[in-house]
């Protein structure tokens, strides 16, 4: 049944984008469980979108927009299995057009259920982030078919030209193929190593969004947006799985203080200086019952939901000085064990030093100066600097102030660092 | 981009009181809820009651009144925050939602801040 509206072509165009950025994750998913092939599976939905742009104007807008999409799409498999068929009749073609007769019957666009398509849609995600792939690779068609991204929107929120991104897509469509890697949801030890990655990407996204500045493309601050909705999604997919929620909870609260982490003037405001009352409560209300969500499924905490954990004792506690750092020094330790590296214990460090004094805090970050990994990394001069401030040695403070500006490829973290190295300099006025 | 989804009654417009929802309306909402959520739009929901207090500012004068208000439109029924990757996203989850809950109006307005 077609609905009649008055409205333009334009509009309709509009809707129709509308309709494919919510549907099209599900009409690839179900695709590729047909054709067994994502890249097909996505011309076949580019075909059905083509076709909408084509009636939609004159017919309207259908009842139900993602039926009609499914229906189209599938009849094109079958035009094009026919058309193979006639070029060169390989049995394998001719198998596969039974199936998917058998599949057309099996899932009608009306009966099939919620929880097919929750699958299908899962065993793309895994596909799409499958570990074969480069990780800018499984970036770009996850945003590109899961998030419904086209190539120039990840191409600008990237900073890459489109060529490059659209050669990434063909390349990653390419190499799922000829490996023939099977649309499944993997078992077993293989589901940690295949779920670590799907939770790699998100983040990946996830951070390429929350490293960009106020000046950026949109496009660029928008894919925090679309790394959370990509984590609420998967969370709703895969529930059972603790650092799932996890990440949701990270992700929800990191990007509930990116309001207050930008001052007036663009400049980088340190977490510790945030007015908390920009903290977006919503989003620190969602990490936190995330969180909580996480933490009943039980078992030990795994790397995301420990750093969710350390963001919830920032979140939950009202002004900087009721922070609870006795629990994220033991939060660190945790993480430490799990996933030990040179920047975790840079971080623990910082903890010890607001739990139990800059001596202690500075005596750890000491052990660490000869760390090969952290050479170039600009926060460990710049959290020594810190604590030297702090014990009234501005004299050895301003120069690691100064390393540490030398070091960050970040413009308004520079200016921060270099204001703080001049409060060192002798006869400056004295810094808070 | 966030967006607030939400239903108005026109009260300056006399109207029989609405029908109780049926069962299968029910069904499709909570359907249609679920959808928001698998699809990561959701970010908050809920129903709204028709008892509502108007808090006036009159030349500094604060007067406090209990609805309904004659004069206007109300914020009645239900609304969504949605967390939508356009205007036009939020436009078609609206018109989902029209479509199952029938006559009346339903209001999109971008959130900002928060």
């Amino acid at each position: 049944m077609l609905q009649s509206i008055a409205v333009t072509d334009a509009d309709t165009h509009r809707a129709i984008d509308a309709v494919w950025r919510i549907e099209s994750p599900r009409l690839i998913a179900g695709l590729t469980r047909i054709v067994r092939d994502v890249g097909l599976a996505e011309d076949l939905a580019q075909d059905a979108l083509v076709a909408a742009l084509e009636q939609w104007p004159e017919s309207g807008v259908p009842e139900n927009p993602g039926a009609w999409l499914m229906a189209t799409a599938k009849h094109r498999a079958i035009d094009r299995l026919r058309r193979n068929e006639r070029l060169d009749r390989k049995h394998e073609e001719l198998g596969r057009e039974a199936l998917v007769q058998q599949e057309m019957a099996m899932t009608d666009p009306e009966t099939f259920t919620k929880d097919d398509v929750g699958d299908d849609l899962l065993r793309l995600m895994f596909i799409s982030c499958h570990p074969i792939l480069a990780p800018e690779a499984r970036v770009a068609l996850t945003l590109r078919l899961i998030s419904s991204l086209t190539t120039e929107e990840i191409a600008r929120a990237f900073l890459v030209p489109a060529a490059t991104i659209a050669q990434r897509i063909v390349r990653a469509k390419r190499t799922l193929t000829e490996a023939r890697v099977p649309f499944e949801v993997p078992a077993g030890p293989e589901l940690d190593v295949r779920l670590a990655s799907v939770l790699q990407v998100i983040y990946l996204v996830f951070n390429e969004g929350y490293s960009a500045t106020a000046g950026d493309d949109l496009l660029r601050t928008g894919l925090c947006e679309d790394a959370l909705r990509l984590g609420r999604i998967l969370a709703g997919l895969a529930p059972q799985e603790p650092e799932v929620h996890g990440l949701v909870a990270l992700m929800e609260i990191q990007a509930s203080r990116s309001r207050a982490r930008v001052g007036p003037s663009g400049d980088i405001v340190l977490l510790l200086d945030q007015d908390r009352a920009r903290w977006d409560a919503l989003l620190i209300h969602r990490g936190l019952d995330a969180l909580e969500r996480a933490e009943r499924l039980g078992g030990a905490l795994g790397p995301y939901a420990l750093q969710a954990a350390i963001g919830a004792c920032h979140a939950r506690a009202r002004a900087a000085a009721d922070t609870d750092w006795a629990r994220i020094v033991a939060l660190y330790d945790a993480l430490a064990e799990l996933t030990p590296s040179p920047v975790v214990e840079l971080n623990r460090a910082v903890a010890v030093a607001m739990a139990f004094g800059p001596a202690a805090g500075l005596e750890l970050i000491d052990g660490l100066a000869a760390e090969p990994s952290l050479k170039g990394y600009h926060l460990l001069p710049s959290a020594r600097g810190d604590l030297l401030a702090k014990l009234g040695r501005a004299a050895e403070a301003r120069p690691e102030f100064e390393r540490a500006a030398s070091l960050t490829q970040n413009a308004r973290e520079r200016e921060l660092l270099l204001r703080r190295a001049a409060a060192c300099a002798p006869g400056a006025p004295p810094s808070s | 981009m966030r967006f607030l989804l939400y239903t108005t009654a026109d009260s300056t417009q006399p109207s029989a009181p609405p029908a109780p929802p049926s069962q299968l309306m029910m069904e499709e909402l909570a359907k249609l809820t679920e959808d928001t959520r698998r699809s990561g739009v959701l970010l908050a929901t809920g129903g709204l009651s028709p008892a509502s207090t108007r808090v006036r500012n009159t030349a500094g004068k604060l007067t406090v009144t209990d609805g309904p208000f004659a004069e206007t439109k109300e914020l009645t029924g239900g609304f969504a925050l949605i967390e939508a990757k356009s205007r036009d996203e939020a436009i078609e989850w609206a018109r989902r939602f029209r479509k199952i809950v029938g006559d009346g109006d339903s209001l999109i307005q971008e959130v900002f801040g928060g």
